[in-house]
């Protein structure tokens, strides 16, 4: 997996590609705590459209995610959810409790 | 016997097994959210297997087999797979083999709901000081299937 940053209007861009899974899971959920909770980035932006696969563990790193984003008082934006990772959150039943967009452009946007 | 596979406890491996339990699956004609299904199970609890029975230790040994089943029950015009996972790790607590309620929204618990949404038969039990996990995945009936079976 890897993790590229890179700025945007208003906040950071964490582009994700690879699996999200029991070996990786910790390292997004690093790179995510740090743009929220040290950077106290307003908007962190998490680009998931060359995500091929999520297990239980990446679900959990973004309700982490999400949850100190609320702390902070900043917003964590998904964007570009495959079928496979919509499916899991799906399955999580916790598709609504997130703020996601179809593209970048809309996620900007928002 | 479809595969077998002797892992160790490296979430690095995790990679090739989903890509090698995907494969299997195609040739069984599976369907491609039913393969996703299996993929999810056998990925999710060998992550259980790493994280709770070996408590996160890695190079600890478990036993994966596949295998095509077919006429049982009352699906005997579909088939299936039987994965079997086998670990020497601490035994698992019959409550703790519940998924979550999810109702509350915090990290954590989902691995085993996945697992009992995704497969069609979930059951462990522990023999010889192993934990031994058997999870089955039948086919769907083709509509061919379905509409005869409605006649």
């Amino acid at each position: 997996m890897q993790i590229v940053v890179r700025l945007a209007i208003g906040g950071t861009i964490l582009d994700i590609t690879g699996d999200i899974d029991l070996a990786h899971s910790p390292a997004m959920r690093k790179a995510l705590l740090l743009e929220i909770r040290e950077k106290k980035t307003p908007k962190v932006f998490l680009n998931l459209e060359k995500v091929r696969y999520i297990d239980s563990s990446g679900i959990a790193s973004l309700v982490e995610g999400l949850k100190a984003s609320r702390d902070m008082g900043s917003r964590l934006i998904l964007y570009g959810l495959s079928k496979t990772v919509r499916e899991v959150m799906e399955l999580s039943r916790l598709q609504k409790i997130f703020e996601i967009h179809e593209s970048e452009a809309q996620a900007l946007g928002s | 016997m479809l595969l077998k596979l002797e892992l160790q406890s490296n979430p690095e491996a995790l990679c090739l097994v989903r890509a090698t339990v995907e494969r299997a699956a195609e040739v069984l004609h599976f369907r491609d959210a039913e393969t996703r299904a299996i993929v999810r199970s056998v990925d999710e609890a060998l992550a259980n297997v790493m994280r709770h029975a070996y408590g996160g230790r890695p190079g600890l040994p478990i036993e994966m087999s596949c295998r095509r089943v077919e006429h049982v029950g009352q699906r005997a015009d579909q088939g299936g797979i039987e994965i079997l996972l086998a670990d020497k790790g601490v035994p698992v607590k019959p409550a703790a083999l519940h998924g979550r309620a999810l109702d509350e929204i915090r990290p954590g618990g989902l691995g085993l709901h996945f697992i009992h949404e995704s497969m069609d038969e979930v059951e462990f039990t522990r023999k010889k000081g192993k934990n031994l996990l058997r999870m089955v995945k039948y086919l769907s009936p083709t509509p061919l299937a379905a509409a005869s079976e409605g006649e």
